[in-house]
C-alpha cells in the first residue's frame, strides 16, 4: 500500500501530471474565454483535432515548431469564427452548433489527412518541442523538476493562464468580455457591439483550443493519429465549471484531473494484472465527476451563458 | 420676459410598427436645456417605445432625432452617448455579477488599453456620488444591491458619460416613496446644473411634483402637452385615458367564514428576501385583508407558501375550516387558491407562449382542456376567447405571443386565468405594480367584484394608499412578522409607516 502512496513523491510522477495537464489547460483556457463571453463552445473536441493536425502537419512538411503552432491557432481561430458566425449573429442554437463544428472538424481532419497523406500506413514521426529546464530552478527537487524542466508549449500554457487572468480582470476589454457574458444588454448599452467582443472571444478561445491540440503532437507525442484528443476537450468544458469560470482555479482543476490520470497509469504497473486496466482508465473521470459534486454546486454561471443576444428584440 | 433656453433635442414625426401594432405614430418632442419634461401615458401608449428609438436601440421607421442641432445617426446607441444622451431603463441593463464600479466604467476606457484606470474610475464615481447626492459603494457587487440603489448607479453611469440629457424610463415604478423622494431631488440637482431630463410615467402625482412641461401619449399618438403652471391632474388623466375612470365605492361587508389560517407559522428561505418568522395571519370569506409592507420583509415567503411554493418549518395552518400540512403548487389550485404573482413576467406567464397557452397554463390538466392525454385546443382558444373579451384584454389574437402584450393586458390575462374558475382564496401579490391608472382601476374593480362574491383575498402591496383604499382589514409585515390585523381607518397612514418599519410589531406579538 505505501508503494502506491509513494508514487507521489516522485519527480517523474509530477513532470507527467504538468505534462499531461498542459493541453487541458490551453484548452481549459479557450473555453473560458468564449463562456465568459456567454458563449459555450462544444466545438472544442474538434477544434482541439485541428489543432493537433495542423500543427503537427505543418512541421511535417518542414515547417518550424513555433509556426506550427501558429498555423494550428489560426486553424482554431477559423472554425472559431465559423462558430461564431452561426451562434452569435444568426442566434442558432450553442449546443447544435457546437456538436456540428466538433464533427465537421474532426472528419475534415480525417479527410485532409486521408487527402495529404494517402500512402502512409503508419503514422510518421515528426522532432517534437524538447525539454527546455530551466538553469537553477530546475535543480530544486520534486517541485522545480516536475514545473522547470518541461517544454517551452507548456511554459506557455502557464503564462496563457496569467495572460487570461491579467485581460479578464484588469483591462477594459475583459470587463467587456465579463460583462457581455452576464449582461449583454449592459455592454450594449454603453455603446459596445456585443457581436464583436462574443465573436472576437470565440475567436481566441478557439485559437487556444487548437494550440491544447497542437501540444499533444509536437510536445507530448510526436506523430498524429485519430482518436487522439479522445474526449479531452468535454473534460475541459467540466474543468471550467469546476474553476466557476476563474482561471486560477482552472487551472488548479487541470493540474488535479492530470495528476489522477498520470496516478491510474503508475497504479496500473503496481498492481499487474489483478484489477482489469479500464477500472484505472475510469478513475480520473470518476474522481473527476466527484470533485465536480462537491466544488460546483453552488457554482455561479455567467448570467447570459448560452443565451443568444439578438438586438432590438423586445 | 427672459429668453428660452436653447433646444437640445428635436424628435420629428417619428412612426414605429411591431407587425401589426403601430407603436408610434407621427409623434414630435422637443426639449430645452435645463427643464424636466415628463413623457405620460398609459401603459401601451408607446413612451417606452418612443424613447427606445431616441437611444438606438430600435429604428424608427419614420422619423429623425436631432441632439443639439445634429441629426443623430438611427439604431446606434453609441451615436446617442456621444451626443450626450443617456438612459436609464425600466429594467436595468446592469451586470449583477460585477461591481458598481466595473459596471459603470464599462465601455468608458479604451477597449483595448492595457489596464482598466480603477482609481481614476472610483475617484469621478464618488465625486459624482456626492455632487448629486447619489451615495452608493463602487465597490459592492450588484446584486447585493437594492433597486434603488441600482437606479443610482444606472444615473450615475449616465452622468459618468457625460450625459447633457437624461431619460427616465418609469423611475419610480420600483422605488419606496422615500426613494422616489431622493430621486425627485437629484433630478432637481441635475436640472439646476443644466442638465435636460425626460421623465417617463404614468403616475399622474410625480408628473404634478417634478416635471415643467408634460406631454400625453395616448395609443402611440401625441394626445397633447402642456406646461405643469397652466394644467392640473384631472385634465392630465383626461388626456391620458380618453374615457373617465371610475373606482367603484367600497361598500362594507360583513365578514364570512374563516377560510384560512396561518398560526405562528415559519418558512424555509428558499425564495429571495426575509422568512416567515412565526407569523399569523387569518384570512375571511368576504375579505380584502391588505398586507403593507417594505419590499424584501417576508411577503415573498408568504405568498410562496400558499402558493405551494414554499416549505414551512413550524407552525400550523388550517384551510377551510380543517387543519392540515401545507400544499404544493398543483395542489394549491386544486383546492381553490388562486395566484396573482408578483412578476408578471418571470412567474405569471410564459413569454415565448401565446396567449392561449398561457390562459390554460393553471388548468390544462383538468377535464375541460384535456380529453384522453389530448389537449382540447378548439376548448382553449374559446376559454382564451372568453377571457380576452370579459377581462377586456386588447392583443390582436389569442395566438398572439403574450410577451407582446403591454403590462396592463398581460395582467388581465392573468387575472381572467385566475378568477374565472371562482376560487375561494386569493392571493394578489402586488397585483398593480407598474401599471397605469385604467389598468390599476380595473384590477381594482375585479379584486373587489371576488370578494362580493364570497372570495377570501389577500392583497400584498408596497403602496400604503392602495392598501387603505381597498383592505376591509389591514396587517403589517415587518422582518417576517405580521402584525394583528386592524379594520380600514382604525390606523393613519403615518402609524402604519411605523409598522412597516417594525416600530410596535414586537409588542402585539408579545401581547
Amino acid at each position: 500500500m505505501t508503494e502506491a502512496l509513494d508514487i507521489l513523491l516522485t519527480a517523474s510522477f509530477w513532470v507527467a501530471a504538468i505534462r499531461i495537464a498542459s493541453p487541458l489547460i490551453f484548452a481549459t483556457m479557450g473555453e473560458l474565454i468564449c463562456e465568459r463571453a456567454g458563449v459555450l463552445n462544444l466545438g472544442i473536441e474538434g477544434i482541439m483535432t485541428v489543432g493537433a493536425f495542423a500543427g503537427w502537419f505543418t512541421v511535417y512538411s518542414g515547417g518550424d515548431l513555433w509556426a506550427g503552432v501558429a498555423v494550428a491557432a489560426t486553424a482554431g481561430a477559423m472554425f472559431g469564427l465559423l462558430h461564431a458566425i452561426l451562434t452569435v449573429p444568426l442566434g442558432l442554437s450553442q449546443h447544435v452548433v457546437g456538436i456540428g463544428i466538433t464533427l465537421l472538424a474532426t472528419s475534415l481532419t480525417a479527410f485532409t489527412y486521408r487527402l495529404l497523406l494517402p500512402e502512409v500506413t503508419s503514422p510518421p514521426k515528426i522532432e517534437p518541442f524538447q525539454p527546455l529546464p530551466i538553469p537553477g530552478l530546475s535543480q530544486i527537487p520534486v517541485v522545480g523538476e516536475a514545473l522547470f524542466s518541461q517544454t517551452p508549449l507548456t511554459y506557455l500554457a502557464f503564462l496563457t493562464v496569467a495572460l487570461v487572468a491579467w485581460v479578464l480582470y484588469r483591462t477594459p476589454l475583459g470587463l467587456a468580455v465579463r460583462a457581455a457574458g452576464e449582461n449583454p444588454s449592459a455592454v450594449e448599452a454603453q455603446g459596445i457591439s456585443v457581436s464583436g467582443i462574443r465573436i472576437g472571444a470565440v475567436m481566441v478561445g478557439s485559437a487556444l483550443m487548437a494550440v491544447g491540440g497542437a501540444f499533444l503532437t509536437m510536445s507530448a507525442f510526436n506523430s498524429f493519429f485519430f482518436e487522439m484528443i479522445n474526449g479531452r476537450g468535454w473534460i475541459c468544458i467540466a474543468l471550467v465549471v469546476f474553476g466557476s469560470w476563474r482561471p486560477g482555479k482552472a487551472l488548479l482543476g487541470a493540474i488535479l484531473f492530470a495528476a489522477f490520470d498520470a496516478y491510474q497509469v503508475r497504479l496500473q504497473q503496481i498492481t499487474g494484472a489483478l484489477v482489469p486496466y479500464q477500472v484505472f482508465l475510469m478513475l480520473p473521470y470518476l474522481l473527476s465527476i466527484l470533485a465536480l459534486i462537491l466544488v460546483a454546486r453552488r457554482a455561479t454561471y455567467p448570467r447570459a451563458l448560452m443565451i443568444p443576444y439578438q438586438k432590438g428584440e423586445r | 420676459m427672459t429668453p428660452q433656453p436653447p433646444t437640445v433635442l428635436r424628435l420629428t414625426g417619428i412612426t414605429k410598427r411591431f407587425g401589426p401594432v403601430t407603436a408610434n405614430d407621427a409623434i414630435s418632442l422637443e426639449l430645452r436645456q435645463g427643464e424636466v419634461v415628463a413623457l405620460l401615458g398609459e401603459n401601451g401608449a408607446g413612451k417606452t417605445t418612443l424613447m427606445n428609438i431616441l437611444f438606438g436601440h430600435y429604428v424608427a421607421d419614420e422619423g429623425t432625432v436631432e441632439a443639439f442641432g445634429r441629426p443623430l445617426q438611427p439604431g446606434d446607441p453609441r451615436a446617442a452617448l456621444d451626443a450626450g444622451i443617456g438612459m436609464v431603463h425600466q429594467h436595468f441593463t446592469l451586470a449583477e455579477n460585477l461591481t458598481v464600479l466595473e459596471n459603470i466604467a464599462l465601455g468608458t476606457q479604451k477597449l483595448f488599453a492595457p489596464r482598466l484606470d480603477r482609481s481614476a474610475a472610483r475617484r469621478r464615481i464618488l465625486s459624482l456620488a456626492s455632487d448629486f447626492g447619489l451615495a452608493v459603494d463602487p465597490n459592492a457587487i450588484v446584486a447585493a444591491l437594492t433597486v434603488g440603489e441600482r437606479q443610482r448607479v444606472e444615473i450615475l453611469k449616465a452622468l459618468y458619460r457625460h450625459a447633457r440629457i437624461l431619460i427616465l424610463d418609469e423611475p419610480t415604478a420600483v422605488l419606496t416613496p422615500a426613494e422616489a423622494d431622493a430621486l425627485f431631488a437629484t433630478l432637481k440637482l441635475l436640472v439646476a446644473q443644466g442638465l435636460s431630463v425626460i421623465f417617463i410615467s404614468h403616475k399622474l402625482h410625480e408628473v404634478m411634483a417634478v416635471s415643467d412641461r408634460v406631454v400625453v401619449l395616448r395609443g402611440g399618438r401625441l394626445a397633447g402637452e402642456k406646461a405643469i403652471s397652466e394644467t392640473n391632474r384631472s385634465e392630465l388623466a383626461t388626456l391620458m385615458v380618453a374615457q373617465d375612470v371610475h373606482l367603484p365605492p367600497i361598500v362594507d361587508v360583513a365578514f364570512g367564514a374563516r377560510l384560512l389560517l396561518l398560526d405562528q407559522v415559519s418558512t424555509a428561505g428558499r425564495v429571495s428576501g426575509a422568512r416567515l418568522d412565526r407569523a399569523s395571519l387569518a384570512l375571511k370569506a368576504g375579505d380584502i385583508t391588505g398586507l403593507a409592507g417594505v419590499s424584501g420583509n417576508g411577503q415573498a415567503a408568504l405568498a410562496a407558501l400558499l402558493a405551494g411554493t414554499e416549505r414551512m418549518t413550524a407552525g400550523t395552518v388550517e384551510l377551510f375550516g380543517e387543519k392540515r400540512g401545507a400544499w404544493g403548487a398543483r395542489e394549491a389550485l386544486q383546492l381553490g387558491i388562486a395566484r396573482i404573482p408578483e412578476d408578471r413576467h418571470a412567474v405569471g406567464t410564459i413569454g415565448d407562449m401565446s396567449v392561449t397557452e398561457n390562459v390554460i397554463l393553471e388548468s390544462y390538466r383538468g377535464r375541460r382542456f384535456c380529453r384522453r392525454g389530448f389537449l382540447d385546443w378548439p376548448a382553449a382558444r374559446a376559454f382564451a376567447e372568453g377571457i380576452i373579451r370579459d377581462y377586456e384584454v386588447k392583443c390582436p389574437s389569442p395566438d398572439a405571443r403574450i410577451r407582446l402584450l403591454s403590462g396592463g393586458n398581460m395582467q388581465k390575462l392573468i387575472l381572467g386565468r385566475a378568477l374565472d374558475p371562482e376560487p375561494r382564496v386569493i392571493v394578489a401579490n402586488q397585483p398593480t405594480r407598474g401599471l397605469d391608472v385604467g389598468a390599476v382601476a380595473y384590477v381594482h374593480a375585479q379584486l373587489i367584484k371576488a370578494r362580493d362574491r364570497g372570495a377570501a383575498i389577500l392583497l400584498i402591496s408596497e403602496d400604503l394608499e392602495e392598501i387603505v383604499a381597498l383592505s376591509d382589514r389591514i396587517c403589517v409585515i415587518s422582518k417576517g412578522r405580521i402584525s394583528e390585523p386592524s379594520r380600514r381607518g382604525a390606523k393613519t397612514i403615518p402609524q402604519l409607516g411605523e409598522m412597516m418599519a417594525g416600530h410596535g410589531l414586537e409588542a402585539a406579538h408579545a401581547s
